[in-house]
C-alpha cells in the first residue's frame, strides 16, 4: 500500500498538468470553454477568488484541496499545483542528465522568509490589492509561462510543420501568426522561470516552501492534519535514503521527523525505504493540544498556525467587502458620455483615460481585484485582442489583461474569456448579454480621419462595426464619413484596431470604469422588392 | 446491352441539347435582344440568371458560358476567392452563399481540376468565418481545400506597374501558383465604397488592405486588376445586403433578390451588380476608374448578354 502513494500520484499530476497546459496551450481553439473550467477547476487560488468574487459554490475546488490537506497535508502541491508537477519533471529530468549523483539534504524551515512572504502576499488584500498575491501565486505564475512563452513557441513549431506540409501540397495543418510579443510584458514570467527552474535545481521545493503563498498557507493547515507523514523509530535503520530523496528537504534523519507543514507529498520517501519504516499515521489534534497545555510553553507550529488563520481570515473578509462594494457599486448604471465630435485643427493624439477590460468583467475595480493573471483569457481569445498589461491598469495591475486594440478587436458574438476565467475576474456571459456589453466607447476623432484629411473614401472603420454604432454618413459628394451612436457602440475596438489613419488613428475607444448594457442597434427592414425584371 | 446503352444515351444527350437551346430561346426571345441571331455565334460577354436557388442558377449561368471546361483544363488548380470576411451565418448574407461555392467546386473537379483551393483574408477570426460562413463544409463536402488567408508568410509582394495609387501589394501565393483564379464576390452595400462586389472582393486576396482605406480606396480597388483579372466572376446576388454593408447589422438587412451574373469582364459583372442594387454605375468611383484602366467596358448595351429567367 505504501508504494501505491506515488504512482497514484504521478499519473494524476500528470493528467492535472496535461490538461492545464493543453488549455493554455490551444491557439487552435480545439476545446470547449467547459474544459478551460475542469482543467482549472482545482486550482486553489483562482478558486478562492472565484469564491468571493461570483459569490457562490460554484467554486468549491479549494474546499476540495483544503478538505485534502486537512487529511494527508499539502498533497496539493505535488499532484495539482502545475507549477509543483512542472518542478517536479525539472528535477526529474535533471536527474536522468546528471552524471554525478545528486542527494538532496535536510535543511531547516527558514521561518522568517516564507512568512514574510505570505505576509507581504496577504497584507494587501486587507488593503484591496491582491498584487503580490498573483505575482507569487503558483498556478498563474505557470499559466503566464505557458500563455506567454510556451504558446508563441508552439505556434513557431506549428508553422514549421505546416509550411514544410504546404510545399507537399498538404493544406491539413495551417500556419498561424502570434499575435502579439511584447518582450516587455514576459520580462517577468521570464525571470520566474529561470528563478522556479534554479531552484528546483539545487534546492528541490525551495520556492514552494519559501516564495510560493499558496505552498505556506497550506503548510499551515497542514500542521492540523488528520494523517501525517511519521516515522516508525523501530523499523528505521537511519540509512537516510528518504532524505536523499525528499525535494522538500525536510526529512531529518538524526531526529526521524518530517517537518510536515513543508512536506508537498511526493511521496518519494515512501517509495525509497525498504522497511516502509515512514509512512502516514493518525494524528489527531485533540491529544496534541492536552498535552501542549500541560507542558506549558506554546508549541511555535500551533502559534505560527494561528497567525496564519488570523491572516488569512483577515484577508477573506477584505475579500468579500470587496465583492460587496462592487456590488453596490456596478449597480449605479449611468450612460457613458457622447462622443466627442470637437473640431480640432491638427492631427490628435489619442488620449486615452481607460483601457477596457474583457467584457462580462463588470467593472475595472472587479477585474483588477479578481485577476490573478494566468493568462487562460489571453490563450483563450481566439481574436488575440486580451493581452497582458504592462502599465495600463497602473503598476499593481501589472500583467492583468487588458483589451490590446493594437493587436485584435472583439468579435461580437463571442463569449469564451468569461466562460473560461477560473477566478470570476470576467464573468460569463450570455450571448444575449454580450451583445449588449459595452465595454467602453468609440470617440472619433474627425480631423486624424482619412475622408477629412484626404477626402477620400475609407469606411474602414464602419465596416468592421458589428451594431452600425459607427455608420458612415454623406459627406462632400459621393464621399461619406463615419458618425459614432454611443448609446449602441459595445467598445468592441473593430474600428479601432482597423483605422488606416497615421501616426493617430481618427477612432479609439475609450474604456468604461464600469461596463454598460448599451442599447440595442434599432433594426429598420431593407426593402425587400422582388426583383421581377433585371435592371439593365 | 450496348444497344439499349446507345439508346438511352442518345435520347438523354438529345433531351439536354433541346432544353439548353430552348431555354436559349426562351431567354433570348423574352427580352427581345437585336442581337439574338448572332449571339448563337459569339460568346456571351455576361450572363446574368434570376428567379432559382444559387446553385442551380450557377449550373444554367456556366453551361451557357459553355461550361466549366472552358475555364479549367484538366489537370489544373484552381483557386475560389469567395467572401467570407465575417462571422456570419449564410442569412445574413455578409458572406458568398456556400450552396453556389459548394457547386463551383463540383464543377472544377468535374471539369477535371487537379486541386480547388478556397481562402479569404478574413476580417473576423477566420475559423469562425470559415466555419460559420457555411463555406468551409461546402468545400470539404464537395473536395477541395480551404487554406488560411491569415498567415501573414503566405503573401508574396508583387508590382503593380498600371497602378495609379497602389503600385505594390502582397498577394496570397495562391493566386499566384494556381492555374486558375474564380472570384465569387457577394453583391453588398459597403458604407465606404458605396457597393462591395467583384473587384472589391479582390481586396481580401492582399495582405494590408489599411494601405487602401489610407490611399484613396476606389483607386486602388481599380488598380489591383491591372496586375491580374480573375479567370471568372460570379457575382452572388440572390441575398444582398442593401443596408449597413458590408458587415450588416442583421438578417433585416437583406432582399433576397435570387440574382446571379457570370462573367470574364470584372468591370461589365460589377456594373451589372450596381444597376441590380439600384445605383447609378457612374457615381461608384472604382467601377469608373477600371474602365478608365481598359479593364472592361460599363456600356452593357454594347454587350452580348445572356438573360436567364428560372
Amino acid at each position: 500500500m505504501t508504494k501505491l502513494w506515488k504512482p497514484l500520484r504521478i499519473i494524476v499530476s500528470l493528467i492535472i498538468l496535461l490538461s492545464v497546459i493543453a488549455v493554455f496551450i490551444d491557439f487552435k481553439q480545439v476545446f470547449a470553454s467547459q474544459w478551460y473550467t475542469k482543467a482549472t477547476y482545482l486550482q486553489f487560488l483562482p478558486s478562492l477568488i472565484k469564491f468571493f468574487s461570483v459569490a457562490g459554490l460554484i467554486s468549491a475546488g479549494f474546499i476540495i484541496v483544503l478538505i485534502l490537506t486537512l487529511l494527508f497535508g499539502r498533497v496539493y502541491c505535488s499532484t495539482i499545483c502545475p507549477l509543483g508537477i512542472f518542478q517536479d519533471i525539472v528535477s526529474f529530468l535533471s536527474k536522468k542528465l546528471r552524471t554525478k549523483k545528486f542527494r538532496f539534504k535536510y535543511a531547516k524551515a527558514n521561518n522568517i522568509l516564507r512568512y514574510t512572504f505570505l505576509g507581504l502576499a496577504i497584507l494587501p488584500v486587507l488593503f484591496g490589492s491582491i498584487y503580490i498575491l498573483y505575482l507569487l501565486d503558483p498556478y498563474s505564475n505557470f499559466g503566464r509561462f505557458v500563455s506567454d512563452l510556451g504558446r508563441p513557441l508552439y505556434i513557431k513549431v506549428n508553422n514549421l510543420l505546416a509550411s514544410i506540409l504546404i510545399k507537399h501540397n498538404v493544406y491539413s495543418v495551417s500556419p498561424y501568426d502570434i499575435v502579439k510579443f511584447d518582450w516587455l510584458t514576459i520580462i517577468f514570467p521570464a525571470i520566474m522561470l529561470v528563478v522556479v527552474v534554479w531552484l528546483s535545481l539545487t534546492r528541490g521545493r525551495l520556492y514552494c516552501n519559501t516564495v510560493c503563498p499558496v505552498g505556506t498557507f497550506l503548510g499551515l493547515v497542514s500542521k492540523i492534519s488528520i494523517f501525517k507523514l511519521k516515522f516508525d523509530e523501530s523499523k528505521c535503520t537511519k540509512c537516510a535514503k528518504c532524505a536523499f530523496a525528499c525535494k522538500s528537504q525536510c526529512i531529518s534523519i538524526k531526529d526521524q521527523t518530517v517537518d510536515f507543514s513543508r512536506c508537498v507529498g511526493c511521496f518519494n520517501c515512501l517509495n525509497v525505504c525498504d522497511n516502509n519504516s515512514i509512512n502516514y499515521k493518525l494524528s489527531l489534534p485533540k491529544k496534541k493540544e492536552t498535552i501542549t497545555l500541560d507542558e506549558g510553553p506554546a508549541d511555535p507550529s500551533k502559534r505560527n498556525f494561528i497567525a496564519g488563520s488570523v491572516l488569512l481570515a483577515g484577508a477573506m473578509i477584505g475579500l468579500s467587502k470587496l465583492a460587496k462594494a462592487q456590488e453596490t457599486s456596478s449597480k449605479t448604471n449611468e450612460l457613458p458620455e457622447p462622443a466627442s465630435d470637437e473640431k480640432r485643427t491638427n492631427h490628435v493624439k489619442i488620449d486615452r483615460k481607460n483601457y477596457c477590460t474583457p467584457p462580462g468583467s463588470k467593472s475595472i475595480s472587479h477585474f483588477k481585484d479578481a485577476c490573478t493573471a494566468c493568462h487562460l483569457c489571453v490563450s483563450a481569445c481566439p481574436n488575440g485582442v486580451i493581452q497582458p498589461s504592462l502599465f495600463e491598469y497602473g503598476v499593481t495591475g501589472m500583467l492583468q489583461p487588458y483589451m490590446d486594440y493594437r493587436s485584435g478587436f472583439c468579435n461580437y458574438e463571442c463569449t469564451k474569456c468569461g466562460h473560461v476565467c477560473p477566478t470570476g475576474a470576467i464573468l460569463p456571459l450570455t450571448h444575449e448579454e454580450k451583445v449588449v456589453t459595452q465595454m467602453g466607447v468609440a470617440l472619433f476623432i474627425k480631423t486624424n480621419c482619412i475622408v477629412y484629411v484626404e477626402e477620400t473614401a475609407c469606411g474602414s472603420c464602419s465596416e468592421h462595426c458589428p451594431t452600425q454604432a459607427v455608420s458612415m454618413v454623406k459627406y462632400k459628394g459621393e464621399l461619406t464619413i463615419p458618425h459614432v451612436t454611443p448609446e449602441i457602440c459595445v467598445g468592441c475596438g473593430a474600428c479601432e484596431k482597423v483605422c488606416p489613419a497615421k501616426p493617430n488613428k481618427a477612432i479609439y475607444i475609450e474604456g468604461n470604469p464600469i461596463q454598460q448594457v448599451a442599447h440595442k442597434p434599432e433594426i429598420k427592414k431593407a426593402d425587400d422588392k422582388k426583383l421581377e425584371n433585371f435592371a439593365f | 446491352m450496348e444497344r439499349r446503352d446507345f439508346l438511352f444515351k442518345g435520347i438523354g444527350a438529345g433531351l439536354v441539347a433541346g432544353l439548353a437551346i430552348s431555354t436559349d430561346m426562351f431567354a433570348a426571345n423574352f427580352n427581345k435582344l437585336p442581337t439574338a441571331s448572332s449571339s448563337a455565334l459569339k460568346p456571351y460577354d455576361l450572363v446574368a440568371v434570376m428567379g432559382g436557388e444559387p446553385e442551380v442558377m450557377f449550373e444554367k449561368g456556366i453551361a451557357a458560358l459553355g461550361g466549366m471546361k472552358a475555364f479549367v483544363k484538366k489537370g489544373q488548380t484552381v483557386v475560389i476567392k469567395p467572401n467570407i470576411g465575417w462571422d456570419a451565418t449564410p442569412e445574413r448574407g455578409a458572406n458568398t452563399n456556400p450552396k453556389l461555392i459548394g457547386k463551383i467546386v463540383e464543377h472544377c473537379f468535374r471539369a477535371g481540376a487537379k486541386d480547388v483551393f478556397v481562402f479569404d483574408n478574413t476580417c473576423d477570426n477566420w475559423q469562425k468565418c470559415y466555419t460559420n460562413s457555411g463555406i468551409e463544409k461546402a468545400v470539404k463536402d464537395a473536395g477541395g481545400k480551404m487554406v488560411t488567408g491569415k498567415s501573414d508568410g503566405m503573401y508574396k509582394e508583387v508590382n503593380i506597374p498600371k497602378g495609379v495609387k497602389l503600385k505594390k501589394a502582397r498577394v496570397h501565393e495562391l493566386i499566384l501558383n494556381s492555374d486558375v483564379f474564380i472570384n465569387v464576390p457577394v453583391l453588398k452595400h459597403h458604407g465606404g465604397a458605396m457597393i462591395s462586389v467583384s473587384m472589391k472582393n479582390l481586396m481580401g486576396i492582399v495582405a494590408d488592405r489599411g494601405f487602401w482605406h489610407k490611399n484613396d480606396l476606389q483607386q486602388c480597388i481599380a488598380d489591383l486588376p491591372t496586375w491580374r483579372k480573375p479567370d471568372l466572376n460570379i457575382v452572388d446576388a440572390y441575398r444582398v445586403m442593401k443596408t449597413n454593408g458590408p458587415r450588416g447589422v442583421s438578417v433585416s438587412d437583406i432582399s433576397i433578390m435570387k440574382a446571379q451574373f457570370i462573367s470574364r469582364d470584372i468591370v461589365a459583372v460589377d456594373t451589372a451588380a450596381a444597376k441590380t442594387f439600384g445605383l447609378d454605375p457612374k457615381t461608384v468611383g472604382h467601377i469608373v476608374k477600371a474602365q478608365e484602366h481598359g479593364l472592361g467596358s460599363m456600356s452593357l448595351e454594347k454587350l452580348n448578354i445572356n438573360r436567364i429567367k428560372i
